[in-house]
């Protein structure tokens, strides 16, 4: 198994640069998912990391092995695409098997592999089956079959979930999660899905415009967005983020919010009047009679579990996660008040989240 | 706006009966989401009220009027389908307009103008009105379609699936303005889709198919807190139902002929070992943000449930279960009411 460290890498294709500056590290045996959106550079990384691209700067070690302009067939790692590419003629334990054959692997050492990664993967009993008589699901763990049966220093994951209908991802998230954990090899996991990454990852690089926008554990990124991309990005719905102008001063504990006072974790830095933004997950946002903003509830979207009721405070639209037992309906007004402690200020012009206790609290932790 | 009745209406193809003796009254006005799988019958059903099927029994009415036997033109309905089908020659301002020139309205171009534009706003796309058809993206594509449709104000509305190929971002803002522009125009919609979180969100009433048959049909609470059957618990909701078997359970006190336990993801509360609490191992812990997803292990069965964000857990930590409002159904699946506490 490896840890994987990228170096300062940039990617430019002619004007375009794909990638710039990233640097990170992924641990020996962790699961790191790159997320972001189509054409953020994510995918790149990936294919430099695996050896299918070349980066125009920058370096790539492999535990300590500066492998960045090594072949791909030289840096032991499995690059998993879409994971329906199966051969359709091969039975299925021809299928996972396929990968030693091509290595010349000897016929009863790759039964004994075939066996053993179909057992982890609780296929034993499709072994001699046609892959075209499969069920969506097995013909999934077929492909990972044939992934992790080489057992390589690492893998490469691009969307590999992709194709799948929402529910169907959620369950082959687990199982991929629960292989993970069983197999224990060093994983990068490339996807646009948000929650997908947070339900997977032991660390998230969010990727935007080429640049790794943060690095954080998922919990942490969702409480401590760095950006007000990752705080949009992050979630669902995401952050409300509810531009004002303002000042900010070094040891105060609330905003001027349009005339409403705010309270907020206790500022960390000084800065003159300007662009501001406030940042408000939807859990920490609670319907109060006695708040200072004032709103009509634009629309309500019962979830079952719990439901998101949208309030229009005429600035903007501020979206609340509220329990589903409580009643509030289309055109009603309503105060609506924040959990002081959970708020973040935006510097507006940069986009980066200001100073403040809630990310002093963090560092400690 | 008018009402839709389907009364005993089935249909075949070959040796599938895609629609099993239907009946269903989509009321004035009102959002019916149609929730099943592929292969449930959906669009066989819309179809069949558009008159692009016939049926081989049964009738449909809309508006008091059987159409049965009606060609698809003279039903007045506008369909939208789940591919965006416009015309790629056409800007999107003349999509749009196109449904308000056809002879049969004969609408003058200042008043399409004014509908055109308020209806482009609506789904954000007005900047885009004088792009052709072919240079938008998906997401646009299909927000031009939806808004051909709404701008034809016909009887009812029937729609296929019309968001499942935008990405999530604007499927969740779609459906808080669809549903929206239904309530504002007191629109009588048919929708089918296999999205539970579109079904619930929108519907007025929720029909949950299966094979071709109606199960359940009620308001999104209704349907989500009382199911009528483990295949209905289990279709909504997200993370599933957890079922169990009634033995697993013993010390539950449960109606006679109760044969699996179910338990919604926020009626499983963790607490301390002990105390008559069910034991159950932490197997794995999803931190999705908002909340966390806590996969249990109990007696060889896997069960997920909700935890506050900022709960820790250790990974095989032992605790104790609370079950709260556990819905219990019989051999057949079939839920078996209890009086409400």
């Amino acid at each position: 198994m490896a840890e994987i460290r990228v170096e300062r890498l940039n990617k430019a294709f002619q004007d375009f640069v794909a990638v710039q500056d990233s640097n990170f590290v992924v641990d020996d045996r962790s699961f790191f998912v790159m997320l972001g959106p189509s054409g953020c550079g994510k995918t790149t990384t990936l294919r430099m990391i695996a050896g299918l691209e070349l980066p125009t700067d920058g370096r790539i070690l492999l535990d300590g092995e500066d492998v960045t302009f090594k072949r791909a067939a030289e840096r032991d790692i499995a690059f998993v695409f879409q994971l329906f590419a199966l051969y359709p003629h091969m039975n299925v334990a021809h299928n996972i098997g396929f990968p030693l054959k091509c290595e010349g692997v000897a016929r009863a050492e790759i039964r004994r592999r075939v066996e053993e990664t179909a057992r982890l993967l609780r296929i034993e009993a499709l072994l001699d089956r046609k892959v075209s008589k499969l069920s969506g699901g097995d013909r999934q763990r077929v492909a990972l079959g044939r992934a992790i049966i080489r057992r390589p220093k690492a893998f490469m994951m691009d969307e590999p979930l992709g194709a799948l209908d929402a529910e169907f991802r959620r369950l082959m998230c687990e199982e991929l999660r629960d292989l993970h954990d069983d197999i224990g090899a060093t994983t990068v996991y490339v996807t646009h899905d948000q929650l997908e990454a947070m339900s997977m990852a032991d660390q998230i690089a969010v990727m935007n415009h080429g640049v790794v926008e943060q690095i954080g554990a998922p919990q942490e990124i969702y409480d401590r967005p760095a950006t007000m991309f990752v705080a949009d990005f992050i979630g669902s719905p995401p952050m409300n983020l509810l531009p004002f102008e303002g000042l900010l001063r070094r040891g105060e504990r609330s905003v001027d919010y349009f005339g409403a006072r705010i309270d907020v974790p206790e500022i960390g830095e000084d800065r003159g009047i300007g662009g501001l933004t406030l940042g408000v997950r939807p859990e920490s946002v609670a319907l109060s009679d006695s708040a200072p903003i004032r709103g009509r509830v634009f629309a309500v979207e019962y979830l079952g579990t719990n439901q998101i009721v949208t309030i229009d405070i005429d600035r903007a639209k501020v979206k609340a996660r509220l329990s589903s037992r409580m009643s509030a309906r289309v055109g009603e007004h309503v105060g609506v008040a924040f959990q002081a402690p959970k708020l973040v200020v935006f510097n507006s012009t940069t986009g980066r989240a200001t100073r403040s206790a809630l990310y002093e609290d963090g560092d400690r932790g | 706006m008018a009402e839709i009745v389907l009364q005993h209406v089935a249909k075949r193809f070959g040796d599938v009966e895609a629609v099993k003796d239907l009946s269903l009254t989509v009321v004035e006005s009102e959002f019916l989401v149609i929730l099943g799988p592929s292969g449930a019958g959906k669009t066989t059903m819309l179809r069949l009220v558009a008159g692009l099927e016939r049926p081989d029994r049964g009738s449909v009415f809309i508006g008091g009027r059987d159409v049965t036997r009606a060609a698809p033109a003279a039903r007045d309905v506008a369909f939208v389908f789940q591919q965006y089908s416009l015309y790629p020659h056409l800007s999107v301002y003349d999509n749009l307009a196109f449904p308000l020139r056809s002879p049969a309205h004969r609408v003058p171009e200042g008043e399409i103008r004014k509908r055109v534009t308020a209806i482009a706003e609506k789904l954000r796309i007005e900047k885009k009105l004088q792009n052709r058809a072919t240079r938008l993206s998906g997401g646009e594509m299909q927000r031009v379609a939806i808004g051909r449709a709404l701008l034809r104000q016909p009887q009812v509305y029937l729609m296929d699936e019309p968001l499942s190929s935008l990405d999530a971002k604007l499927r969740a803002d779609l459906r808080v303005e669809l549903k929206r522009l239904q309530m504002e125009l007191g629109a009588t919609v048919l929708y089918v889709t296999h999205d539970q979180v579109e079904a619930m969100t929108m519907a007025t009433r929720i029909g949950v198919l299966n094979e071709g048959e109606l199960l359940q049909l009620g308001s999104p609470r209704d349907v989500y807190e009382q199911p009528n059957s483990i295949y209905v618990a289990a279709r909504l909701g997200s993370p599933q139902i957890n079922l169990l078997p009634a033995e697993l359970v013993p010390a539950l006190a449960m109606p006679n002929g109760a044969s699996t336990v179910g338990v919604r993801t926020e009626h499983l509360l963790i607490s301390t070992p002990g105390d008559g609490h069910l034991p159950a191992r932490v197997h794995r812990v999803e931190h999705l943000g908002d909340q966390t997803h806590v996969h249990l292990e109990f007696r060889g069965r896997n069960l997920v449930t909700l935890a506050s964000p900022h709960r820790s857990f250790v990974h095989d930590e032992q605790v104790g279960l609370r079950l709260i409002e556990p819905l219990y159904f019989d051999v057949a699946g079939k839920r078996i009411e209890t009086t409400a506490a």
